[in-house]
């Protein structure tokens, strides 16, 4: 981490980078927040650890709109947004300075309570460097905890560890890859139209229309999301049936197909725990079945193939043949 | 004072809920939250905290005004029925009722809000003290002792047993509606208060024990207002509305009309100061960026509110905001920032 500062001083002080665009350190052992740094004294408050989960992909838009380049440390997976949003004309490249920042899979502070732990007021062992064991103070006594047990679901379906784009990279990466991604998906899959109506209707009744999986998820930058239309009669707020928060989570999930490069910020912020990523993983997984592997974000020259077309594309009607 | 073995509070669940709505605690696609009681709930009285707040038990987040239906010039009407059964809450946390008690003055002051004051008349709400508090709390701040909650009835959780102590006329009648499943435990004040005594030693080690509003009154407002903190406080923040709705004490909401096949719903939902269209007028928005709506959320709760309620903050500090922003951005950070500015000791 002190190499990142370090680095993040020099591009500050030779007028390479206007502004950093990091993590701050939070109050609690787990909280940092994704943060703008003006100054290199405020670089001290800078922190890289396993609880820089937030993908800052998406705060470049705003910041390619801001004087002079701004330094962006990008984990591996926040490389395929970045790109995604170059590829859409979202991110100015000439107004970011990329530094690739080695990743060991991130945390989940909810699998870290899961664990019986509460009452945390230290953490040690979470850097990105750290040891396999973390040591958690709390208020009812030390305990330990596996690194690897508290990833995020994302970390364990890694895309790998090989920044998309990056000026200069910073910091080893391990592999964190364990779980086919697409288990989940074909578990799905395989129940019952009935089954999988009320598995759906459990995990979306849930949902209290917060929009913290659309306002974090970088493949939604639309300037004004259409469920924040005044002129419906559905409030992008309200959720005043079931039948609605399904159309917003269906829509949603519809609008990115093709972009999502399954960051798994969705999943990763949602208050209720809904496994959003669902959606979109199958999505993918249906891409890559009719139209040959495709990953969103891995080359921005590449052609989607939702926006592309070939003469041997499948005809709509294969849905209806496949079943 | 009256106890009941933890093996018999099922039997106690079935014995409210055969006479009223019973919402407690209860895990449904492993997030828990207030629900409705049934034979097969999965009742979490264990968990600190529900995702969300029991706010919506009195306040939900979208509800029906009235219907009109007809055609032409006729237009008929009907209103929504109000609550006109008891209810019980069983297993509120004391920074959860004292977030009623906040709803309270905005809702049952004149013009008194009907729906709200049926649900909080027929509401019984039975508190339960806070037996492992966790790093994110700072109930104490706003004078509240998870030790010994408001409520209609409080309750502590020992090993065995629970106890109840009836704090109300409605507490008492509560009792007496359940007496026949209680027993009477006058002679063990003393476990209760070591188990008080336990949780307020607990209190004195979280790491927001020390939390001060010192300067956040209505008397600082312009100062609060125009000070340039927020300007890089507010930028990690996603504007989506989780910290409004998990809070107990957001009670903004927006009125709609929802047009169905034969007339018109007008209902009400939460609303968020978060959002873009939040106080949006025929004449515009008087807060068009991030950093202004970002700022009313905190000027309202510490300064604003108070302002008007007799010192009231409208905040409770159950720290909910504090686990769930997506941004970890939360009011402990917001005071944090401005007691930085002015020197003070918070850590």
């Amino acid at each position: 981490m002190q190499e990142l500062i370090k680095r993040a001083k020099e591009l500050l002080a030779d007028g390479t980078a206007a502004r950093v665009l990091g993590w701050r350190r939070g109050d609690l052992p787990y909280n940092p927040e994704p943060a703008f740094f003006e100054k290199e004294e405020d670089l001290d408050r800078f922190v890289y650890d396993g609880f820089c989960g937030a993908n800052l992909s998406k705060m470049m838009i705003e910041a390619s709109r801001l004087e002079g380049k701004t330094l962006v440390f990008l984990k591996p997976c926040d490389t395929y947004s970045f790109n995604q949003l170059l590829k859409e004309h979202r991110v100015d490249r000439e107004k970011a300075y990329i530094i690739g920042v080695g990743c060991r899979g991130k945390l989940d502070i909810e699998k870290i309570r899961a664990q019986g732990i509460s009452g945390i007021t230290a953490i040690s062992g979470a850097e990105n460097d750290g040891p396999d064991t973390l040591k958690v103070r709390t208020i009812y006594g030390d305990r330990t905890v596996n690194y690897g047990s508290a990833l995020l679901g994302r970390c364990h379906v890694c895309k790998g560890k090989e920044h998309k784009i990056c000026d200069e990279q910073i910091g080893r990466s391990r592999d964190t890859k364990d779980a086919d991604p697409y288990e989940e998906v074909r578990a799905v899959e395989a129940m019952t139209p009935e089954a999988r109506f009320a598995f759906f209707q459990k995990e979306l009744g849930k949902c209290i229309r917060c929009n913290a999986c659309r306002n974090v998820c970088p493949a939604c930058s639309c300037r004004k999301c259409v469920f924040d239309s005044t002129s419906f009669d559905s409030a992008q707020k309200a959720n005043v049936d079931s039948f609605e928060e399904k159309m917003f989570h269906i829509i949603r999930s519809f609008h990115v197909a093709g972009r999502c490069t399954d960051c798994g910020e969705c999943s990763r912020v949602c208050p209720q725990g809904i496994p959003l990523h669902l959606f979109n993983r199958r999505y993918i997984k249906e891409i890559n079945e009719l139209y040959g592997q495709f990953q969103a974000g891995e080359d921005p020259e590449a052609t989607s193939p939702l926006t592309d077309y070939l003469a041997e594309d499948p005809e709509p009607g294969i849905i209806e043949e496949r079943g | 004072m009256y106890k009941i073995t933890k093996e018999n509070l099922r039997a106690l669940f079935r014995e409210i809920a055969g006479s009223r709505e019973l919402y407690l605690p209860v895990e449904m696609g492993g997030q828990v939250n207030f629900g409705v009681w049934d034979e097969d709930a999965k009742v979490r009285l264990d968990v600190l905290k529900t995702v969300k707040s029991p706010k919506d038990i009195f306040f939900p987040q979208a509800e029906t005004l009235y219907t009109c239906t007809g055609s032409g010039k006729n237009i008929r009407i009907k209103p929504q029925e109000l609550k006109d059964r008891d209810f019980v809450v069983f297993g509120m946390r004391a920074c959860d009722v004292r977030g009623v008690k906040v709803l309270d003055q905005v809702f049952l002051s004149d013009p008194q809000d009907t729906y709200y004051a049926a649900r909080r008349a027929h509401g019984i709400l039975v508190s339960m003290a806070c037996g492992r508090p966790e790093e994110s709390c700072f109930c104490s701040t706003f004078g509240i002792d998870a030790a010994a909650p408001e409520g209609d009835v409080a309750a502590w959780m020992t090993e065995k047993d629970l106890f109840l102590k009836p704090l109300t006329e409605k507490g008492e009648q509560f009792i007496t509606s359940v007496e026949s499943l209680l027993t009477k435990a006058e002679d063990e004040a003393e476990t209760v208060e070591a188990e008080q005594k336990r949780i307020r030693e607990i209190l004195e080690k979280l790491p927001y024990r020390n939390l001060s509003l010192d300067g956040w009154d209505g008397g600082a407002t312009e100062e609060k207002f125009d000070s340039p903190i927020w300007e890089t406080l507010y930028r990690p923040c996603l504007a989506c509305g989780t910290c409004t709705f998990v809070c107990p004490t957001c009670q903004c909401y927006d009125i709609k009309d929802y047009r169905t096949a034969e007339g018109v719903q007008r209902y009400r939902c939460w609303d968020s100061c978060m959002y873009s269209d939040f106080t949006l007028m025929a004449g515009g928005n008087n807060r068009t960026t991030q950093l202004q709506r970002f700022r009313q959320r905190f000027m309202h709760k510490l300064i604003y509110f108070p302002a008007n309620n007799q010192g009231m903050y409208s905040c409770v500090g159950c720290g909910r905001c504090v686990e769930k922003c997506p941004s970890s951005l939360n009011i402990v950070k917001v005071i944090k920032a401005f007691e930085k500015q002015g020197g003070g000791a918070n850590v």
